[in-house]
């Protein structure tokens, strides 16, 4: 793992690693398939940047309504020492809090340097895990290992200790109306918490304890219905932990992927940055548009050369796994012979090639026939 | 999705325009439908910001609030969305059919026609859903009283969202998606969710192919994203500094037109384009069926019009006979309206087709008058054998029937390769010789399908006082509480 790490800063042409957030790291495993992704994640390049560079900005913006109200739903949250809060999980969700302890670990003695933050939460949990002391710790710092990398992260949550156990709160502003709440953002709210849960976890072997005392059990505050009431709702995060553990263990193997790029490879800025990005293969799909920087570079060149997972991951399985558009084609119209493999493929595709012309011929005969209305048979056309 | 429709994805991909999934419209679209473009604002579950609302392409009325966060201005917007929208649904009735009586006598009406909602998106009919869900409940009395109207469009607006999930309803529609359902583009579907795409790649622009415009539609500035979520760009550039203008003027006229004239700029792009849509639609040739499913939707829009004084507003949750029942009925509708469009459109039941499910193909031999003389009494069972490409995944006995004429039934007999030999069994007159026409002669293209409308029929479920204690019991009945009425709108 330390022999990549010159690779990797090589990679980044000089530039500093970018940090992960919960978001990029719950992100990685979205598409665990793309080397480019892999590659570029694990040294810690700045996608947005080199997205810039090649002329494919980003479009992830967010607009100061939405950070202003999640601000300020976060503030009344934790307002007075989280009173808010605390009469959410006694009240709402029956927990037997008994007695409180509020511990910001945002700024320790004026100093916001990351390892003395980082070495605060250690020393604070570890207590709290021996003792028993202590409720509610929040902005806990964390570290976990990207790629033989630490990488820091800045949690908006609370560590929240009930009988022994640490449990994960985090607060959202997306509302929950009559108990639901829109299906994505919770899903996206759960990949993060993953993340957090499993910092946690890690911290708490490290400090000699047994992990499953960070609970896969996380608590999600969001404003009830209309108002800006908070309702608690408890959410399991075991099947994205296992998605993230996977994946991180599989990050870990970068190197295998760096021994087959140039030695000389970097994503520095200049006239070479296409071509060294191209250099790492991508697995372009519609959903990196909601995850990845690189998505509309990788998007431009999957359509460049045709390649049929850009219309989407269900075309590509429609298409027994055809990976260009010229070739289903030409498997469809007869003119490639399919190989052994291919050849289910190509007979549905030409069953289907052959049944979407007899029925728009048919259309066409009867409305030559029938003498439609030139809008009609404009419109027709001009759809054909 | 398919082999098939994927097949068209491809060829629109390499021709950049648009392919027909369709050769009828499967939907109905009104003479006069209310096209609605809404905006929310960011970061909150459904403060309106804005409409732009009409049911003429010259005749669009602009609706804003001009600090989205100031309850009363919300709920004036609200009392005076509920007014066109009202409007509308009383115009929009048309005529009153008489109905013969129920089965217990009952009078029974039907009006001559029913108003239609068209947004552009899911997100459009996701935001009419939570408006409704935000003021059906409002009290029109008491220290937090709205507009007696505000109460009445919330529940209009949840009747809207309900039969937006009814399969085959066309009271409110989410323009994407009916576009979606009539042309395949050669981008993904993650993409043909932006209207100005999607349009771009059916009737691009002069001088541009369907790639060119719908990249071009992806940029903000030139195309302002048809909501209901705005363009973070704008709403920290433009709509951010004129409502703290319009707060700063403490509600000057003049703010308020600035601040009116910005958002105006980012509805128009959408709302003509809507109205291009619609003129699409219209060009293509009605489906056999539409008229049938509108009939129904116009039934439902009856009942719910003349029950409307007597009932709570819908409640928070379904109690569970009545859940149980609306997903029994969207089961069936589902169902049904597959199999409609199937029997309506060729290049639909090419899908069945593909699928193995039907086939095509031309008569090669027919006995029309063959008689089963097996019984006490002969019958007519004409054999028709029809030679087919097409991979039939059908097992001899099953009943198909054709998809020309659905009451033409048969039996399948014997399956050989390239061909299908079917013993007819109804559909031909009640004679021992079938009425001329009836049997398809040799030569004849013809196609069968084991499709059918109506698979499944109506289940019985208890009455709400006989829920099963499996379910919870019989619910209590559901009286609208003080609590409803004065829940914050924040």
């Amino acid at each position: 793992m330390t022999e990549t790490a010159p690779d990797l800063d090589r990679l980044r042409g000089g530039a500093p690693p970018r940090n992960h957030d919960a978001r990029t790291i719950a992100a990685l495993t979205a598409n665990p398939g793309c080397a480019r992704r892999g590659v570029m994640d694990a040294a810690g390049v700045d996608k947005d940047a080199v997205a810039r560079e090649l002329g494919f900005p980003s479009p992830f913006g967010q607009s100061q309504f939405a950070i202003t109200r999640g601000n300020a739903f976060e503030a009344q949250v934790k307002a007075d020492g989280c009173a808010e809060l605390l009469t959410l999980l006694r009240d709402g969700l029956g927990l037997a809090v008994p007695e409180v302890a509020y511990d910001d670990l945002e700024v320790v003695a004026g100093n916001e340097g990351r390892e003395l933050r980082h070495a605060r939460t250690r020393r604070l949990l570890a207590r709290a895990l021996e003792s028993g002391e202590g409720t509610l710790f929040d902005h806990p710092l964390l570290r976990l290992e990207i790629a033989g990398q630490l990488a820091y992260l800045e949690p908006d949550v609370i560590a929240f200790q009930l009988a022994g156990r640490l449990h994960v709160i985090e607060i959202k502003s997306f509302a929950v109306v009559d108990g639901q709440a829109e299906p994505e953002q919770v899903a996206a709210a759960a990949r993060q918490s993953a993340v957090y849960v499993l910092a946690l976890r890690r911290l708490v072997s490290e400090l000699g304890h047994d992990p499953a005392r960070v609970s896969h059990e996380v608590f999600l505050v969001c404003p009830e219905n209309f108002s800006n009431r908070p309702v608690a709702a408890p959410l399991d995060v075991r099947p994205q932990l296992a998605v993230l553990e996977r994946q991180l263990a599989r990050l870990t193997r970068i190197d295998r992927i760096l021994d087959a790029l140039p030695g000389d490879l970097t994503f520095g800025p200049g006239a070479a940055l296409a071509d060294a990005v191209r250099t790492v293969e991508a697995r372009y799909a519609p959903e990196c548009m909601a995850g990845c920087e690189m998505a509309f570079f990788c998007r431009d060149e999957a359509r460049a050369c045709g390649a049929t997972g850009a219309l989407g991951r269900s075309v590509r399985d429609d298409l027994g796994g055809v990976d260009t558009i010229g070739t289903a084609l030409a498997l469809a119209d007869g003119s490639l012979d399919p190989s052994d493999d291919l050849a289910e493929t190509a007979a549905q595709l030409r069953t289907a090639a052959r049944l979407r012309d007899e029925a728009l011929a048919a259309v066409r005969a009867e409305t030559l026939a029938g003498a439609p209305t030139p809008e009609a048979r404009g419109a027709r056309d001009g759809a054909a | 999705m398919s082999a098939l429709t994927s097949l068209a994805q491809l060829r629109a991909a390499v021709d950049g325009i648009a392919q027909p999934l369709a050769t009828v419209r499967h939907c109905h679209v009104a003479e006069a439908p209310l096209v609605l473009v809404p905006l929310k604002l960011a970061g909150e579950a459904a403060a309106p910001l804005a409409v732009l609302v009409g049911a003429a392409r010259d005749d669009a009325s602009l609706l804003v609030v001009p600090q989205p966060r100031n309850r009363d201005l919300r709920f004036q917007f609200a009392a005076e969305f509920a007014k066109l929208v009202l409007n509308h649904i009383e115009t929009s009735r048309g005529g009153v059919e008489e109905l013969p009586p129920g089965k217990d006598g009952d009078e029974r009406i039907r009006y001559g026609d029913a108003p239609q909602l068209l947004v552009p998106n899911r997100g459009g009919v996701g935001f009419l859903r939570l408006l409704g869900r935000s003021t059906r409940f409002r009290s029109t009395e008491g220290p937090y009283a709205v507009d007696p109207a505000v109460p009445v469009l919330g529940r209009w607006l949840t009747w809207f969202a309900d039969r937006y999930d009814h399969p085959g309803s066309s009271l409110l529609r989410a323009m994407t998606e009916v576009l979606r359902l009539h042309w395949a583009t050669g981008q993904s579907s993650l993409e043909d969710g932006n209207l100005a795409a999607l349009l771009g790649w059916i009737d691009p622009p002069d001088g541009l192919d369907g790639p060119a415009a719908a990249a071009r539609a992806e940029d903000p500035v030139t195309c302002p994203p048809a909501g209901p979520a705005t363009d973070p760009t704008f709403d920290n550039e433009v709509l951010a500094p004129a409502i703290a203008a319009y707060d700063r003027s403490g509600g000057d006229h003049r703010a308020e037109e600035r601040l009116r004239g910005a958002i105006a700029g980012q509805l128009e792009p959408t709302w003509e384009l809507m109205w291009r849509a619609v003129g699409l639609l219209r060009a293509l040739p009605e489906g056999a069926s539409v008229p049938g499913r509108w009939e129904r939707d116009r039934d439902a829009f009856t009942y719910y019009h003349q029950t409307f004084g007597e009932a709570y507003p819908q409640a928070r949750r379904d109690p569970p006979v009545r859940a149980a029942r609306r997903l029994h009925d969207l089961e069936r509708a589902q169902d049904a309206y597959d199999a409609q469009r199937a029997f309506d459109d060729p290049l639909v039941m090419a899908e069945y087709r593909l699928a193995g499910q039907a086939f095509g193909g031309v008569v090669t031999d027919c006995e029309p008058d063959r008689l089963d003389e097996t019984g006490k009494r002969p019958k007519l069972r004409p054999h028709l054998r029809v030679g087919t490409a097409d991979p039939v995944r059908l097992d001899v006995g099953t009943t198909v029937c054709n998809a020309a004429r659905p009451a033409l039934k048969g039996k399948i007999v014997e399956l050989a390769a390239g061909s299908v030999l079917l013993e007819l069994t109804g559909g031909m007159g009640r004679k021992l010789t079938a009425e001329p026409g009836s049997v398809p002669r040799p030569g004849e293209r013809v196609c069968f399908t084991s499709l059918s409308e109506g698979s499944f029929g109506a289940a019985k479920f208890p009455d709400r006082e006989d829920t099963p204690w499996t379910h919870g019991g019989p619910p209590e009945e559901y009286v609208p509480t003080d609590e409803d009425a004065e829940e914050e709108w924040s």
